[in-house]
């Protein structure tokens, strides 16, 4: 390993460095040159119909240059769904324009209709005031299960509320219900996985410039994949050449999903850019955040296990209905489908498997991945429904998993949902968790807690997750309309330092740190001397970005082959400075030299030499050090964990608390152990959250009524324990050269239903026959399944 | 507009502001530190927290006419004089207690306040303390774990790497 940390090293960030001092640059802290605001009209019904908008006062107002409304994009194509789902019956999915601008209807509160440009962001503000918009409200569609039955609809267009009904995998359907319906026992449970809202501590914020000169545009913008969003602007909403437009995402401040996908201001801001001939920027407020970022989960699922007398698994079966939102998201199609069904089988060798989602339009905002995206519904569904299921058949719920976990001899494993999983070993996750979590203690600890007068609860989960989505191949047959690969160039400078441009984003996962710790592990060299440059579309050759656990996985082994070919290269100009082959040219700590000599040249002398090519075989190498790869996987990742926590319940108040919260995940190698133990704390604290505290609520007229930090319960530092974080059951991935796995999601994917079966568990304990609580489970809720167990 | 004259990390500036100018717009726009970051509307995230006469604020409810004559700290004064990362801010980095970074510099300044109150804080002290910070990247593990040590407390017994 070089001496300053290369793979394996908990290297600190030298991100940290400008994040700790305030010079960092997120896309608000930036201006420009003439630079002016849009702001936003936004509904405050959440269906209406637009029967006439005078903006004629409004263009009137002092400092405003323009005023946009959907009437102006009519023309211009909508923002896109990213995949393809044909329901059962064959019938692709319904997907309705999304425009840029609300245009006859509004769907969802806080749909933009209208535009205004001004000198500042208050006569911005005040002109979007005095936007007279004659706006006739419509009842509102906002439960699911009624807008399924509903005879008006969010798109009229489509005549239905119903985006698809999809089946997973419909040719195991007769077979699945054969099977539950032969079934020793089957349990079932129907369970919400509440809406949440995603909350990057940094609100969007685009800026838009236009440069008339040469017909060029560059955006600012907040954005987890620029590359993406370039593309979705480009090729399918304002029809930018791409290479007229240049996308830059700076700092970020955290994503999780929200920042993927993109939006209309996005296209707003470049269309008024060029109008006005003046850089535009736009920054949401919060409440903006909260009513037009896409949403995450929103399921309503009934799943049913069956089991033999033995406790084995034949079956599991779900009905879902998913919510998608008022517009199809990006990847709103995806996540409650490919990234859910496939999931279903879990940790376990159960044989029949059939999962149905019908996607729901509804007048609330879009809903899309958020950390985890499907996974965790999945997971939630399958963990709660494992410990009912244990309850009911009077077995430990430990013992029930071990029972039907996967072997560590059966990878790779076919799993009955349609994955092929490359390695894990399940047991050995819970046997180091059961360790770690001190399990033996549980019982004293239970009776201390019962001595203050609480109940203590013990929960477990095991999950597997899919992560670096791919490959291309297989997501295009199943109706992706992206590829799902990644790229790296590394370019090595000829004084010997190395800029390594990814395809990844980072806005939090510490890139600048662990990527340039693979480089330095490959060539010997000192990891300072290598920096990575993300972010920027006219600087990278193009990269899917970071979402799905899939940087290192996708983008890293990307690097690695980049890497590999500077090797390559670099072995050809050594060989021939040192007048030897190509095969004698061995790599060692940075230095190359001919096997069994003591010649020798350094990997900065070989640099130089590129760029100097004095007396070089320019008929055999061509000047320079630079390569680039692109990397699209042979199959997922699949990180697994078994993960459990301590709760203590107050039967007074129903008050939970997070006690311990274990969590022990194979992420296969790890390049560096504490940003990785970083990514799953922050996991833990969004599931924890979602568990406790989260819940988007939206009234029968759909107005947002959690639309602020007062009303939306965001975990704060007393509401967390400190965590146990393990990773030292590791199973190398099989197909990518690093052997990682990911390790994003992992924590939001496994906390939530530890949480609720935690606190199932205290209840009982305290002699209550409660079997499940929606989350999140806030006092009330507890409270009342105690009064009415 | 009324002429503001305040001290700002040791510096005297002023500046011409409106009535309804807050304390994070001055510092944002018109001086261009924009280090203190805004999170949101309600007064509720914390990524914004400077210091006023000593005393942590909010500068997102605090209008930059009220900070007349004040003496403000802000997150780009925190470092040491020779630029390097004070022990806060070492602690933070030494102990991953950021990600995204964009609540960090709230988090340093409360901390900051903190532990000038407090010199050591327990777990739940500064957990109570963080109420009104609010960080979705980290879970807030480090963060505590970042403020116990930069306190000069033995935090190596707190789970993790
Ligand atoms: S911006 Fe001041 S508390 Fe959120
Ligand atoms: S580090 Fe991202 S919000 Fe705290």
């Amino acid at each position: 390993m070089p001496k300053d940390g290369g793979i394996g090293a908990s290297t600190v960030r030298r991100e940290d460095v400008r994040f700790l001092t305030g010079t960092g640059q997120y896309c608000d802290d930036m201006n420009m040159f003439g630079q002016t605001a849009a702001v936003f009209a936004r509904s405050t019904v959440a269906n209406g119909v637009i029967k006439s908008i005078d903006t004629s006062a409004a263009e009137a107002m002092p400092g405003v240059l323009a005023v946009f409304t959907g009437e102006d994009f009519v023309e211009v194509g909508g923002n896109p769904a990213g995949w393809l789902i044909n329901s059962r019956d064959g019938e692709p999915m319904k997907e309705p324009k999304r425009p840029v601008l609300a245009h006859g209807k509004v769907r969802h509160v806080g749909d933009a209709y209208a535009a205004v440009i001004a000198e500042t962001v208050e006569q911005a503000k005040d002109a979007v005031e005095a936007i007279e918009a004659d706006i006739e409200e419509l009842p509102a569609i906002v439960n699911m299960k009624d807008a399924l039955a509903a005879d008006h609809y969010v798109h009229d267009e489509i005549g239905t509320n119903q985006c698809f009904d999809w089946g997973w995998i419909e040719d195991n359907r007769a077979a699945t219900d054969a099977a539950i319906k032969g079934a020793h026992h089957v349990t079932t449970l129907e369970l919400v996985n509440n809406r949440l809202v995603p909350n990057a501590m940094e609100p969007r914020c685009s800026m838009a410039q236009y440069n008339r000169a040469n017909d060029e545009y560059v955006l600012h913008t907040t954005s987890q994949n620029p590359h993406l969003t370039r593309l979705l602007i480009s090729a399918f909403v304002l029809g930018i050449p791409e290479n007229k437009l240049t996308v830059i995402a700076p700092d970020v401040g955290g994503g999780f999903g929200s920042k993927i996908y993109h939006y209309g201001e996005e296209a707003l801001v470049l269309a008024a850019a060029k109008k006005i001939g003046r850089p535009v920027k736009w920054t949401a407020d919060r409440t903006e955040a909260f009513l037009t970022d896409a949403h995450g989960r929103d399921h309503v699922t009934k799943i049913e296990l069956a089991m033999d007398k033995d406790g084995n698994f034949l079956a599991f079966r779900t009905e879902t209905m998913a919510n998608v939102g008022a517009y199809l998201s990006n990847f709103s199609t995806a996540t409650p489908t490919f990234l859910h069904g496939t999931l279903m089988a879990g940790n376990y060798t159960v044989p029949n498997i059939y999962v149905n989602v019908k996607a729901v339009f509804t007048n609330t905002a879009p809903v899309d991945a958020y950390r985890g995206a499907g996974r965790p519904e999945a997971t939630f569904s399958l963990e709660r429904v494992i410990d009912k299921a244990a309850r009911e058949i009077g077995m430990d719920p430990i013992a029930l998993r071990r029972k039907n976990f996967i072997k560590p001899d059966q990878y790779p494993f076919a799993s009955a949902a349609g994955l092929e999983y490359d390695s894990g070993n399940y047991d050995a996750l819970m046997d180091q968790m059961e360790k770690v979590a001190d399990m033996a203690g549980f019982e004293a600890r239970r009776k201390a807690s019962e001595k203050k007068g609480k109940l203590r609860g013990f929960g477990v989960n095991a999950y597997i997750e899919a992560c670096g989505i791919a490959p291309s191949n297989l997501v295009g047959v199943l109706g992706s309309r992206v590829g799902l690969y990644d790229a790296a160039t590394v370019r090595v400078n000829a004084t010997g330092n190395l800029s390594v441009m990814v395809g990844a984003h980072s806005h939090g996962q510490g890139h600048e740190t662990a990527f340039p710790q693979v480089v330095a592990e490959m060539l010997g060299i000192d990891p300072q001397s290598i920096d990575i440059v993300h972010g920027d579309t006219s600087k990278i050759p193009f990269g899917m970005g970071t979402y799905g656990s899939r940087s290192l996985a996708v983008c890293g082994s990307a690097v690695v082959r980049a890497t590999e070919k500077i090797i390559n290269k670099a072995k050809k100009i050594a060989a021939h400075m040192l007048e030897a082959s190509d095969g004698d040219i061995e790599l060692k700590d940075g230095v190359f030299s001919v096997a069994g000599t003591d010649k020798s040249v350094t990997f900065g002398e070989v640099a130089l030499k590129a760029y100097i090519p004095h007396e070089f075989p320019l008929e055999d190498i061509e000047p320079g050090l630079e390569e680039t790869a692109f990397y699209d996987p042979a199959n997922f990742t699949y990180p697994s964990g078994a993960y459990c926590c301590e709760v203590e319940v107050d039967p007074e108040t129903g008050k939970v608390s997070v006690e311990s919260m274990t969590a022990v995940d194979d992420f296969g190698n790890v390049i560096n152990p504490m940003i990785v133990t970083g990514q799953v704390h922050g996991g833990l604290g969004q599931g924890i959250g979602q568990a406790l505290l989260e819940n988007t609520t939206y009234d029968e007229n759909g107005q947002l009524l959690s639309a602020s930090y007062m009303d939306y319960v965001m975990p704060r530092a007393d509401d967390l324990p400190f965590y146990t974080v393990d990773h030292s059951q590791g199973n190398a991935c099989t197909h990518n050269p690093l052997g990682v796995k990911g390790c994003g999601e992992a924590g939001a994917i496994g906390s939530p239903p530890t949480v609720v079966n935690a606190v199932i568990d205290a209840l009982q304990s305290g002699g209550k026959n409660v079997t499940h609580i929606d989350m999140p489970m806030t006092p009330h809720r507890v409270w009342s399944a105690m009064q009415n167990a | 507009m009324t002429k503001v004259t305040m001290t700002i990390n040791g510096k005297s500036v002023s500046g011409e502001v409106e009535g309804r100018t807050l304390l994070s717009s001055f510092l944002r726009e018109d001086l261009h530190l924009t280090g203190t970051h805004i999170g949101c509307d309600t007064s509720q995230c914390g990524a914004c927290v400077v210091h006023v006469d000593g005393k942590p604020v909010k500068s997102c409810t605090m209008f930059a006419a009220e900070a007349d004559g004040a003496d403000v700290a802000t997150i780009e004064g925190q470092a040491n004089e020779d630029g390097s990362l004070n022990v806060i801010q070492a602690a933070f980095q030494e102990h991953h207690g950021l990600q995204c970074g964009f609540c960090t510099p709230g988090m340093v300044m409360s901390a900051a306040a903190l532990l000038k109150d407090n010199p050591k804080p327990s777990e739940a002290e500064v957990r109570e303390y963080l109420e009104g910070n609010i960080c979705r990247c980290t879970g807030y593990h480090n963060i505590v774990k970042a403020i116990m040590a930069a306190s000069g407390q033995d935090v190596s017994a707190i789970a993790a790497e």
